[in-house]
């Protein structure tokens, strides 16, 4: 049984799919103790959830924080890119770490499977999305390979059902945030990102295509590359697989990745939530490893491990 | 008085046929042509809309803006339309773009079952004060119940009316009647239908939809469109005089665009080929033809077996990636064999 004192203390701020995923995934990590889940109805399927699961809740909002602000050290943003806005000032006064899992296009863009050590110094950091988190790592291996990366594109089908009503609003900011999160880090000349959403039963597994346009393709070393980046992934999403390794179709290079979910709160399907809630909490994770280390070098105190 | 308003995708949804790669050129002739015959809707673009060029689906010739500014110049009574599905085309980048050149009619479709995803789209489109129309693609994958529905939420948001299309050439004309008749019961906005031809219905399907109340039919120059090609467009217009409804468009310019069309536009009217009868019979986007096709040479396997395959995994448009997952599946398979 591990004692809650060596936990960060995290609240989640949005009670849909997304919320509901992570809380089940913050309750499994010997890390982070999750002290709020706020939203705005107590009625929701997620808040119910969390009731059940003995979690303290609140229909207040972000307001729930601000009022008792010593709940938590980090915050999850969970709800839209609109309310993130609003939500990301009063969290930076209250001196909050934040990970944003909506595609604001604010904070720094964490992607862990590349820059999890260096995003430790941000105070807030964007999960971009989940199609970005599962395209920006073969984007950005494509990037490293080549030195002429004129185009990259990237296609993520998910089950209807694995899309709830922010997701679906937030479907341009969606392809805007991916695309920049591409850009950043396969350093592409052109991205573009598309999203589709399949409602067949029994429903798909997320896959995500990355096509790319490149001066000299380099397939064999980027098939060992590719799966050297498929391992480091799996260490922190296990249901994340190269379905068709890299391929030169038409004059383009082709991948294809999969990811099944751990079936938390949504059954398997649904990679998407999987993925990106897996990115954030390998964010939170390494914030609260750096908060521990921090605090044994300031008290003196020996390593406990 | 016009009793079927008649939109025209020929520079749209043929741009499938000819690989996106339509010219300004051709643009130019044929919407000029439009215009003389009175045809009242011109929908021009890459064939799965605005901001769609990419390798999924394939990258077009000219830009968007090249597209929309040639089509503009030429279009004087007939109205400039475009097609627009979230997922591919963003307010900020796209829509803006169209709306500064000044398009008239947008169209914002969603596969059948994801309306919602219309909704912001639909809402900036009202905003600017133009003409806004839902539309649902690939509808022979959704029951008539859950059509309705879908159809009720872009009536909510604010579309002006609701298109459904046989995207893949699927129905059969009781099950358009069924179809349309429920919408035009529950819907206070016009209905539209849009046909396929893989079965060789393309004509008696709208017809069929016309006499269970919808007011807007598509049709493009000889059928020119992805795989077996759409309704054929003079077809259309002389069968619909002929039954009695008023298009208000020329037959003779219309006969005349379509033979311009013929010359000018397509190397080759489409026919029903062996594999869109398949496609049809699968169920699957007619868009996936020109890439089922390359694909299948490429990697040697037959592209009925890569339809039928596309049809039981229930793909929507879009999802063209999967085809070659499909193609070295098939290809492992034989392998085993």
């Amino acid at each position: 049984m591990q004692t809650a004192h060596n936990k960060l203390n995290v609240a989640i701020l949005g009670t849909g799919n997304i919320g509901t995923d992570l809380l089940i995934k913050t309750l499994r990590s010997s890390h982070l103790q999750c002290r709020l889940f706020a939203g705005r109805s107590l009625s929701s399927a997620g808040m119910l959830k969390a009731s059940a699961l003995g979690v303290p809740i609140s229909s207040q909002g972000i307001d729930a924080i601000e009022r008792c602000p010593d709940v938590c050290d980090l915050v999850f943003d969970c709800t839209s890119a609109m309310a993130h806005l609003q939500h990301a000032p009063l969290l930076k006064r209250l001196g909050k770490t934040v990970i944003d899992l909506t595609p604001s296009k604010s904070g720094r863009m964490c992607v862990p499977a590349i820059n999890l050590d260096d995003c430790m110094s941000s105070p807030t950091v964007n999960m971009i999305t989940c199609g970005g988190q599962a395209s920006i790592p073969m984007a950005h291996v494509i990037g490293k390979l080549h030195r002429n990366v004129e185009y990259i594109e990237v296609v993520s089908s998910i089950a209807s059902r694995s899309a709830g009503p922010a997701t679906r609003a937030n479907i341009d900011e969606y392809i805007e945030n991916t695309e920049a999160g591409l850009t950043e880090f396969s350093g592409a000349a052109r991205t573009k990102a598309i999203l589709i959403l399949n409602p067949a039963t029994p429903c798909i597994d997320m896959q995500t295509t990355i096509f790319a346009k490149v001066g000299d393709p380099n397939i064999s070393e980027l098939g060992t590359a590719a799966a050297a980046m498929e391992r480091r992934i799996q260490s922190y999403v296990p249901g994340y697989k190269i379905v068709v390794p890299p391929v030169l179709e038409d004059g383009r290079i082709v991948i294809m990745v999969r990811v099944t979910g751990l079936g938390d709160y949504l059954p398997s399907f649904a990679g998407n939530l999987d993925i990106i809630n897996c990115a954030a909490i390998a964010a939170a994770e390494g914030y609260a490893r750096r908060r521990h280390a921090q605090a044994h070098v300031e008290t003196q105190e020996p390593h406990h491990g | 008085m016009v009793d079927v308003v008649i939109s025209d995708p020929t520079l749209r949804d043929g741009n499938h046929a000819a690989r996106h790669k339509l010219s300004a050129d051709q643009i130019r002739t044929y919407a000029a042509a439009a215009n003389a015959a009175r045809i009242p809707i011109v929908e021009v673009g890459h064939g799965n809309g605005l901001g769609a060029s990419s390798l999924q689906v394939g990258e077009a010739g000219i830009p968007d803006r090249t597209m929309l500014e040639t089509a503009r110049a030429a279009l004087t009574d007939t109205r400039l339309g475009v097609h627009v599905i979230p997922g591919f085309a963003t307010a900020r980048r796209d829509l803006k773009l169209a709306i500064d050149i000044g398009v008239d009619v947008f169209r914002i479709g969603s596969h059948v079952t994801e309306a919602d995803t219309t909704q912001r789209h639909i809402g900036t489109i009202r905003e600017y004060g133009r003409s806004v129309y839902g539309v649902l693609m690939m509808s022979h994958m959704a029951s008539r119940d859950v059509l309705v529905e879908e159809a009720l939420k872009m009536e909510s948001y604010g579309a002006e009316g609701v298109v459904i299309m046989d995207s893949a050439g699927a129905y059969l004309p009781e099950e358009v009647t069924d179809r349309i008749s429920a919408l035009t019961n529950a819907l206070s906005i016009a209905v539209g239908f849009h046909a396929h031809n893989n079965l060789g219905l393309a004509i008696a399907n709208s017809v069929a939809a016309a006499k269970a109340g919808a007011t807007i039919l598509d049709g493009t120059a000889r059928g020119f469109g992805p795989g077996a090609g759409n309704a054929q467009l003079e077809v259309l217009v002389a069968v619909l005089e002929k039954v009695g409804y008023t298009t208000g468009i020329d037959l003779y310019g219309v006969l005349d665009a379509a033979d311009l069309a013929e010359r000018e536009v397509m190397n080759v009217a489409p026919t029903i080929s062996s594999v869109s009868i398949v496609s049809g019979l699968a169920g699957v986007f007619s868009g996936f033809t020109t890439h089922v096709r390359r694909i299948a040479t490429e990697y040697d396997v037959d592209p009925r077996d890569i339809f039928f395959e596309l049809g039981r995994r229930k793909v929507v448009a879009g999802q063209e990636d999967v085809i070659i997952e499909v193609a070295m599946a098939l290809t492992r398979q034989r392998k085993r064999a």
